[in-house]
């Protein structure tokens, strides 16, 4: 076969995944124009009751009114500061917690039937004590947003830590290392890449941790918004705070993972 | 005076069910600057004694003691070098090799520069930079003995180093490891399974019985092999005797 047919092919092969990178492309575009289209009509023709259902239009109406006195753009910011807070704080308590497990064998012996009785509880119920605890305020609702990622975290990591390959402490015992050394040179570098996946699941539960705590507590935010709108019986507001939340978790999760594909490239 | 001791060394693995009996009554001593291979089957205990040697095991009786002091880790007087290299993947050549004197804290300049050289003699000039993964496996396994020869440590301990690797690769690196323990007149024990490499590259062949292991006979490589490089050394006349005389006593282990 001479160069210039092995040439062809490739590019027959290259415009195969093009065609089909397209195709897919449309598909998901006709599916959101769809859905969207359909609800509108639906709506206007009353096949489903637009007091509950609402409608894109009004949504949209909604969206630029809220936009242009400012207090979606002021919403959008508490929520999306408090989860961010919730996630961090999660993931680095988490962390911290599972390195003091891994430092201490008895101590993560004598936890262990706590840690999978908080893990299996639903963190959320806490929510009214946190409040009663901590007050009304924006730190109650990070504080939740904190309590929903943290055990599972815990876990998640201290395994991690505990598969790390023997042999790389073996390694720094023989140098002499201690007990810090061998955390910091092998365990935490080795652990890396779980912390960061940890990170793409936290974004997620942060979200609903911040989003219940709002319910309970808050005057601000895109949880009180939906719980607002649903007193009112205003579905529009309720429709609108889903989206906007449903576009901003997505941000967030894919800057994640976009840190991910970063730092775990070697 | 003997350089390592090792006097009525016994050792049990104690688990919920069971107390295996893994090593039993070795004694043995090594002299300064002498070659020594471990050979037995699999199972004969030869990685325990290397690990109770190295001061991380307690040995449940006997002693070990190095130039007629117990062995302690944090002196650095040991290395030992594993079956796969165990480069750490998230640093790069120059950072694995430095390893050991950053984690003893000796990290000077002078040293830093005795390390590079040492790493250009392996024939690994400009591979600093590098990740390890980057590098083939007999070039990672040349590192790790960079990164324990680094240190400087008084006794080397290779804990079968060359069975992750292919033929060629293995030959050539017995000879360059051989050459450069001579070089630095370093003491050395290889554990290893493989008759031919003990004989090649050892001044002595010790050889264990499994369950419990324990030294079932000391062979003394002639002269003649002793003094030729590992791959020179496989073609002597000499070689394939020993190596009839050692695969007989192993078959006759087998049969006990």
């Amino acid at each position: 076969m001479t160069k210039n047919e092995i040439k062809s092919l490739h590019e027959q092969y290259l415009n195969k995944l093009k065609k089909e990178k397209r195709i897919v492309r449309f598909v998901q575009v006709l599916i959101f124009i769809l859905f969207f289209g359909l609800w509108e009509l639906a709506s206007q023709q009353h096949w489903i009751d637009p007091l509950i259902f609402s409608s894109p239009t009004k949504i949209w109406e909604l969206f630029i009114q809220k936009s242009v006195d400012g207090s979606l753009a002021a919403n959008i910011g508490i929520t999306v500061t408090e989860t961010i807070l919730g996630f961090l704080a999660g993931t680095l308590l988490g962390t911290m917690l599972a390195a003091l497990l891994w430092w201490s064998p008895i101590l993560s012996k004598i936890l262990d039937p706590f840690l999978v009785i908080l893990n299996a509880m639903p963190k959320v119920a806490l929510g009214p004590i946190l409040i009663v605890a901590i007050g009304a305020n924006m730190t109650s609702i990070v504080a939740m947003g904190t309590l929903v990622s943290v055990i599972i975290t815990t876990i998640v990591v201290f395994t991690s830590f505990k598969e790390v390959d023997p042999n790389y402490t073996k390694v720094l015992q023989i140098f002499g290392a201690t007990r810090t050394q061998s955390f910091k040179e092998a365990i935490l570098p080795a652990s890396f890449p779980t912390i960061i996946s940890t990170l793409k699941v936290n974004v997620g539960l942060s979200w609903v941790g911040v989003i219940v705590g709002e319910f309970l507590t808050s005057a601000r935010g895109l949880g009180y918004m939906i719980i607002y709108g649903f007193q009112v019986f205003d579905f529009t507001l309720v429709f609108l705070s889903l989206l906007v939340i449903a576009v901003f978790a997505t941000i967030m999760y894919q800057l994640v993972d976009l840190l991910e594909k970063k730092l775990i490239q070697d | 005076m003997d350089f390592l001791t090792i006097k009525n060394l016994h050792h049990t693995y104690f688990t919920k069910t069971s107390a295996t009996t893994a090593l039993s009554d070795i004694t043995l001593d090594v002299k300064e600057g002498e070659f020594i291979s471990f050979l037995g089957p699999s199972g004969c205990g030869k990685t325990t004694l290397l690990s109770i040697i190295a001061g991380l095991i307690n040995p449940t009786g006997g002693s070990v003691l190095l130039e007629n002091k117990p062995i302690k880790t944090s002196q650095n007087d040991i290395g030992y070098m594993l079956q796969q290299d165990y480069l750490f993947p998230w640093k790069t050549i120059e950072q694995n090799i430095l390893l050991g004197l950053k984690i003893n804290g000796t990290l000077t300049p002078e040293k830093k520069e005795n390390t590079s050289n040492l790493l250009k003699q392996m024939g690994l000039e400009h591979v600093g930079a590098a990740y390890p993964k980057q590098l083939s496996g007999g070039m990672r396994q040349r590192v790790a003995l960079v990164r324990t020869l680094a240190t400087e440590p008084k006794l080397l301990m290779l804990d079968e180093p060359f069975s992750a690797l292919d033929f060629q690769t293995k030959l050539k690196l017995e000879d360059l490891v051989s050459n450069t323990l001579k070089n630095f007149n370093k003491t050395a024990i290889l554990v290893t399974h493989d008759i031919g490499e003990a004989i090649a590259m050892s001044d002595r062949i010790i050889l264990f019985s499994p369950s419990p292991g324990k030294v079932h006979k000391t062979f003394l490589v002639p002269d003649e092999l002793k003094n030729l490089p590992p791959f020179s050394a496989r073609n002597h006349t000499v070689y394939t005797e020993l190596f009839q005389t050692i695969w007989k006593e192993l078959e006759s282990l087998d049969e006990e």
